[in-house]
């Protein structure tokens, strides 16, 4: 009974619902700007990495190789506590969506390259036969098929970044983790804690379904 | 008039390993060649340096039309000029077989979608698979594939036709099918350049017959000469392999 009342307080859950809702929009609103930011930013890498001139190549191979060794904390707080030292003054949100854009694009340009590089090379030829541009060959032929093989890996990569805004509370940003430890302090107790990990779940959930299911999918046949 | 296709000194190497070693070759539009020989023998990559799908050395020159085959503005115009076919058919697998056929018009030429999906059904039909045009290449047979595979090199309106071994993928009971339709193409007036292993339709179908062994093309001529009479060692001794078993 008093753990009950101590993790499940229902009015306590009640009273701070409208706070966590709205760090949930806060929370879903970074995720999102950052996935698309990353997969925009992460095919115009993987393309690079690819087919751009090799010095252009080594740069973008040396920006992937870092950007995925760097803990996202540690970036986090560079470009949001250091950055400022060289008049670089982002707010919360913005220093989060970098952070969360840089480690996301590097990433997602593996995941393209992979699936770019598993397209058997006949389809390349094949496209050059005809005449296609390299543009052309890239969007009519390569990519959609590249896309297939890439979606169950990117739907992983976006369930990354959608956990990982959780980090954004560290720079003051009222996501959906900061709001809860704020209406746990308020409260004093842990109950909008545990609120705050039931959304992330529901939230993420159905996101982990949805790539098992791709996975199965794409893995049988074609 | 000059050849529609001038091969001038081809060479081509692999690392230190010569595949090609100075080749010369004239073809006129509208000659139907076959090339046969050895596997190894560098008739694929022959046909294949013609619309530079493969690179080969600097001092070497073809010309497809008048236009010589570099990198750069001219190759994408000798590609629109020059179709191929190829062993391993490469259809776009995402792709209906109309979808197929419309998409380098649509993309290169400019067509609007109508007139390339005009055009395309009537290639389909030339063909003989009409009735498949909204199916996925995946659904179709070898055979089948390879003639959506003509149809979509036809539907540039090429001047020039290369086959790499368009037969050596297929079930044996599809052979049949694929090389009817080349031979309804042979004589239309498109220039072909066919690497097979096929005698029978080498002798039936082409203008001249060309023997290629350790990258030189070692004898040239009519098929029934090269057939019948063969000069050289070499075109014998391949000719008695291939065709007596």
């Amino acid at each position: 009974m008093d753990l009950f009342s101590t993790f499940f307080n229902i009015p306590v859950l009640i009273n701070s619902l409208p706070q966590l809702l709205s760090g949930l929009f806060v929370t879903v609103q970074i995720g999102i700007t950052s996935i698309i930011c990353g997969l925009i930013g992460g095919l115009f890498l993987a393309i690079s990495r690819l087919y751009a001139p090799a010095f252009i190549q080594v740069l973008v191979r040396g920006y992937i190789d870092i950007f995925r060794s760097i803990p996202l904390l540690v970036l986090l707080i560079v470009v949001y506590y250091a950055l400022p030292f060289v008049g670089v003054r982002l707010s919360p949100f913005f220093s989060a969506v970098t952070a969360l854009t840089l480690v996301s694009a590097a990433y997602t340009a593996e995941i393209f390259r992979a699936g770019i590089e598993a397209i058997p090379h006949g389809q390349f030829e094949a496209s050059a036969a005809l005449g296609l541009s390299n543009r052309h060959t890239m969007v009519d032929v390569i990519l959609p098929q590249a896309i297939r093989i890439v979606i169950p890996p990117l739907t992983n990569n976006c369930i990354n970044v959608m956990k990982d805004t959780a980090l954004a509370s560290v720079v003051a940003m009222p996501d959906l983790l900061k709001q809860a430890t704020q209406a746990q302090a308020l409260s004093a107790n842990p109950t909008p804690l545990i609120g705050a990990a039931l959304i992330y779940l529901i939230l993420l959930w159905p996101m982990v379904y949805v790539v098992a299911r791709l996975e199965k999918r794409y893995s049988r046949g074609r | 008039m000059s050849a529609q296709i001038n091969i001038h000194n081809l060479k081509k190497s692999y690392g230190s390993f010569q595949v090609l070693h100075g080749i010369d070759l004239e073809i006129a539009q509208g000659e139907v060649v076959c090339v046969i020989g050895p596997s190894g023998s560098g008739k694929s990559t022959l046909i294949r340096c013609i619309n530079r799908l493969e690179s080969f050395d600097a001092e070497s020159e073809i010309a497809v039309d008048g236009i010589t085959v570099m990198p750069g503005r001219a190759l994408a115009a000798v590609r629109a000029e020059v179709g191929m076919v190829f062993q391993s058919f490469n259809l776009f697998p995402h792709m209906t077989v109309l979808r197929n056929v419309m998409l380098a018009p649509m993309r290169v030429r400019r067509s609007n979608a109508k007139d390339a999906e005009a055009r395309a059904r009537v290639l389909l039909e030339r063909v003989g698979i009409s009735e498949q045009a909204d199916k996925y290449p995946e659904n179709l047979s070898g055979g089948q594939q390879q003639r959506v595979a003509i149809a979509r090199a036809l539907a540039m309106e090429p001047k020039v036709l290369l086959f790499d071994e368009p037969t050596s993928a297929l079930d044996p009971e599809m052979v049949g099918e694929v090389l009817d339709v080349m031979k309804k193409l042979a004589g239309t007036g498109v220039t072909m350049v066919i690497v097979t292993h096929e005698m029978g339709f080498a002798r039936q179908v082409a203008d001249r017959v060309i023997f290629m062994d350790g990258g030189n093309v070692i004898e040239a001529g009519p098929p029934a000469e090269i057939f019948d009479n063969p000069k050289e060692e070499r075109t014998r001794s391949f000719l008695h392999a291939v065709l007596d078993h």
